[in-house]
């Protein structure tokens, strides 16, 4: 079982979403708020442990007074803010959103896209066959993960995670501009020369598959990846004294990726090489 | 954090000019050599916040480098980022955020060439192909397209680059073949650029305010400028006391001018009553807005006003330090604003106690890159930061955390030197001028079929017929772009618009930042549109999907429809308003919400492609 510390206690501060009166405690996101009251606003970029990017803006809401749409994962809620979340605007921003990113990457392991692509009525496809896509070859350069930026959508959720916000080894960043920007390390090199220690979080954030096990990898490849057959148990790392939890996911009696809870208050969601990928004594049956 | 450094080594002309910049190494985890290694290498630590806080001279490093290498190595970034204790992924993001820099190898001498738009419609293309058939593979200068230089009352424009020590720099403009290849094989020996007064053909008129100096003082001297009225503006701001000031600039009326006209007065008092300290004053001198000069005439003809106007608004605002981020592409510029500036600090005008008021102020100058989204607002404080270029999303407001988090006043070259008149005339005088909403005068850049381009001070008011008179435009007008390439295009039936904010805004357009770019029928407006979501594309930073993706799926709209009308074209025409629509809602920030105002106003007011 995970514990989630409460926190002080917060106002409540009104507002209005889609005409329906709203509480929500301050400090709040409009997405918090919308969550709260069972609406249904879709994200990407967004993580629950991250501080909010807002650059994929599939989450758009109209707010009253606002003259451009705002992002519902990272706008705070305000006294008296009249929200809107599914209007003909809304929807529009966030059918083209859809379609730009379907047109340019490879959205096939991203969850949840294609009920999105089927209820906004997105048509990745009307920019024609020679709309500009990514098309990059996976990036096999190491034995514990595969960076595929084909199917990034540059949400820069691995950046923050390597960065800052909480492995602080800063190997990766984005490079380049507008459509040519990439997530990177240093000169573009190989993740081996760069300061990566593996950690793994970065596969952790990744919404789309971008970055994953190479086991994860190979199995897709080799068409055996099977999420429904997959179990999934918590438990704590055996490796040092600080009590970090482990997801083992298994299929066929082997552990093919291992993750780790987000609500963790210890490390939400974050682990070190040994967690992440030291499991291979575990089924070494020699 | 624990920086990992890789075995590239810098070779001595690159540590030297970084080492030119910040001192040698104090240690050999800086980069000193071992054999160097001192008793004090075993004990010493540099981190946290002392460490952090030089983050800041990463984008004048990297100037350093390619200034001159003419590119930055793996060793050379590796070796900065020990300097300054910076993660070199970060610092290879950062390097490859702007386009002046290369992280490939690439010729000592670069020569851009403008294709923007005044440049295209005088030739820029005919330019680039002689120029690169003189120059030809192995010439040792490498040659590149590049967005409006801001020259483009001189269209076509060249700037040659040639690293060394020091950097050398030669502008050709109006460029024809040969002055292009003499600037960038000979750039000591190529002709001076004229002196900013050509650029203003009204020069010695009665009637002008900010340009009243320009040409007629010597932009070099300090005393020249004191005798022309300088420094009684500072004066009379003294004597107001900083509120004083702020009610002044308030009741003139002033609406900044770098595009989004923004109240001054407004936005200086927000910041000054934040309780919140350092309080810090950006100039935004990026100008790279394409038909815009203005900044650059300013700052080459009487750079001394602008260090009194900064000086006045930082005192106002209560900030003791002042950033003046000035485009890359303006060598000129920069060599006399930093001239400017290190006078007015000799002699006490800038520095711990301005003309012993016990007032502290002073000013650093900042390249930019090459960079067009390093303009907006808070873009331009995260490049001064020393992190890529990207625009902050909004709130909070850089009122209350701007630059390093503080509280910001962010203006435009020409915003600040209004403050100039209206401290010397009054604010009552200074809004008699104009019309009720847009006081004062305005500078505008007229480029392309004109018969005079330059930069105009009109007072507020003037129609567009009125400012296309006095710079010639010729029969056979067939559009006129307003704003720049955020702006609009209006018909040669419309020349009636007054030019104010309310006026251009009344008539579904924009003012922007004062570009009046005049086409006549001999250019294809389809490839106008083409450039237009050519350079929306190359400067979109890339980090909202409705402009990083948005501005290619318009750019290849355009394409296909480039010879077509009608019918033919309607598909892509739905297509391009349906993206455009959602840019415009969904992105970030003014760069992808405006990108496509001028193509959508191309379709719907001057029939393009029907
Ligand atoms: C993409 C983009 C580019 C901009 N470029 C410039 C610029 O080159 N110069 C400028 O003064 N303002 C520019 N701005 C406007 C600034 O963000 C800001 O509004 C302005 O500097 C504020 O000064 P003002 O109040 O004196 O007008 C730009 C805005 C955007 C969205
Ligand atoms: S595995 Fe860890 S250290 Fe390596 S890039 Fe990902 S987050 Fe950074
Ligand atoms: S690799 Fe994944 S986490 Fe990183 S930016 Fe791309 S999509 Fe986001
Ligand atoms: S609108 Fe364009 S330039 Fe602005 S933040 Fe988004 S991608 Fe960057
Ligand atoms: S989820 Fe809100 S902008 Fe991406
Ligand atoms: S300098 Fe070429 S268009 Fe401005």
């Amino acid at each position: 079982m995970t514990v989630t510390p409460l926190g002080i206690p917060r106002r409540l501060l009104e507002f209005t979403i889609d005409g329906e009166a709203a509480g929500v405690p301050e400090g709040s996101t409009i997405l918090d708020a919308c969550r709260a009251a069972g609406k249904d606003v879709p994200t990407l970029c967004q993580g629950d442990t991250l501080r909010p990017k807002n650059a994929c803006r599939v989450c758009v809401v109209e707010v009253e007074g606002s003259r451009a749409l705002v992002p519902a994962c990272s706008r705070k809620a305000e006294p008296g803010m009249v929200v809107k979340t599914d209007t003909e605007r809304a929807r529009h921003s966030r059918k083209i959103v859809l379609e730009l990113l379907a047109s340019s990457v490879d959205l096939s392991t991203t969850p949840l896209v294609a009920e999105w692509i089927k209820e906004y009525e997105a048509k990745p496809d009307r920019f024609g066959p020679d709309a500009a896509r990514l098309n990059e070859e996976p990036k096999i350069d190491n034995d514990l993960y595969v960076r595929d930026y084909d199917k990034c959508i540059l949400c820069y959720k691995c950046v923050d995670a390597c960065g800052d916000q909480w492995q602080n080894t800063f190997a990766i960043s984005v490079a380049g501009r507008g459509f040519d920007a990439r997530i990177a390390v240093e000169h573009d090199a190989a993740l081996t020369d760069s300061a990566c220690v593996y950690c793994g979080n970065c596969i952790e954030v990744c919404p789309t598959g971008a970055l994953s096990f190479k086991s994860e990898f190979d199995l897709r490849a080799a068409g055996n990846w099977d999420e429904s057959t997959q179990t999934r148990t918590t438990t704590v790392c055996a490796y040092c004294g600080v009590g970090c939890n482990l997801t083992l996911h298994v299929q066929d009696n082997e552990i093919v990726k291992v993750t780790s809870p987000h609500d963790n208050p210890v490390t939400h969601g974050n682990l070190c090489i040994k967690g992440r990928f030291g499991y291979q004594h575990v089924q070494n049956r020699g | 954090m624990d920086l990992h450094f890789g075995d590239s080594k810098p070779t001595d002309e690159e540590r030297a000019a970084v080492d030119a910049l910040f001192g040698p190494p104090e240690s050999s985890w800086e980069g000193a050599a071992r054999d160097e290694m001192r008793a004090a290498d075993l004990r010493w630590a540099r981190g946290g916040r002392e460490a952090r806080d030089r983050r800041e001279l990463l984008l004048p490093g990297l100037h350093a480098v390619n200034d001159r290498v003419g590119w930055i190595s793996e060793g050379a970034l590796d070796y900065l980022c020990r300097r300054l204790t910076v993660p070199p992924a970060e610092a290879y993001g950062v390097a490859t955020f702007y386009a002046m820099f290369s992280v490939k190898p690439r010729p000592a001498t670069v020569l851009h060439v403008c294709t923007d738009l005044a440049c295209t419609a005088a030739g820029a293309s005919r330019l680039c192909a002689g120029i690169e058939a003189r120059l030809g593979p192995g010439s040792g200068v490498s040659v590149e397209r590049d967005p409006c230089l801001g020259l483009c009352e001189r269209a076509p424009a060249a700037l040659a680059i040639r690293a060394g020590d020091p950097v050398r720099t030669a502008v050709s403009a109006p460029a024809t073949v040969e002055a292009a290849v003499l600037a960038a094989s000979a750039p000591d020996s190529a002709p001076e650029e004229p002196p900013p007064v050509t650029a203003v053909p009204q020069a010695g008129g009665p009637s002008l305010t900010l340009l009243s100096r320009v040409g007629v003082v010597d932009p070099s001297s300090l005393d020249d400028y004191r005798a022309h009225g300088g420094y009684t503006a500072l004066r009379r701001a003294f004597a107001l006391g900083p509120a004083g000031v702020i009610r002044e600039v308030t009741d003139s009326g002033l609406l900044g001018r770098g595009g989004a006209a923004f109240p001054t007065g407004r936005k200086w008092q927000a910041t000054a009553s934040q309780p919140d300290h350092p309080h810090y004053l950006v100039c935004n001198a990026d100008e790279s807005e394409p038909g815009t000069f203005k900044d650059r005439v300013l700052m080459e003809g009487d750079p001394y006003a602008l260090v009194e106007a900064m000086t006045v608004a930082a005192y106002a605002i209560g900030a003791h330090k002042g950033y003046l981020y000035l485009r890359g592409e303006y060598p000129r510029a920069v060599h006399r604003m930093q001239y400017a500036v290190d006078r007015t600090r000799e002699r006490g005008l800038l520095g711990d106690d301005i003309l012993g008021q016990g007032y502290a102020f002073d000013i650093e100058i900042r390249r930019g890159a090459g960079a067009y989204i390093c303009g907006e607002e808070t873009a331009l404080f995260n490049s001064i930061e020393g992190h890529r270029g990207e625009p902050r999303s909004k709130p909070p407001f850089a009122v209350e955390k701007g630059l390093f988090g503080k509280p910001t006043v962010e203006n435009n070259v020409e915003t600040l030197v209004n403050v100039l008149p209206i401290l010397t005339m009054g604010a009552p005088a200074y809004a008699t001028i104009g019309t009720a909403r847009s006081t004062g005068s305005k500078l505008f850049c007229v480029s392309g079929s004109v018969a005079l381009p330059g930069v105009y001070e009109l007072p507020f008011g003037a129609t567009l017929g009125e400012l296309l008179a006095l710079a010639g435009a010729g029969e056979g007008l067939r559009a006129v772009l307003l704003g720049g390439a955020a702006g609009g295009f209006v018909r040669p039936d419309e020349l009636d618009i007054p030019l104010t904010f309310e006026g251009t805004r009344e008539a579904g357009t924009t003012l922007g930042s004062g570009a009046v770019m005049a086409f006549d029928a001999t250019v294809p407006l389809p490839r106008l549109l083409l450039r237009i979501a050519e350079f929306f594309r190359d400067e979109s930073c890339g980090q909202c999907v409705p402009c990083r993706v948005g501005t290619v799926r318009q750019e290849e709209a355009l394409h296909r429809i480039v010879e077509r009308t009608g019918a033919d074209a309607a598909g892509d025409i739905a297509l391009l308003r349906e993206v455009g629509r959602a840019m415009r809602d969904a992105s970030i920030c003014g760069l992808g919400q405006t990108a496509w105002n001028a193509v959508e106003s191309a379709i719907d007011r001057l029939g393009a492609y029907e």
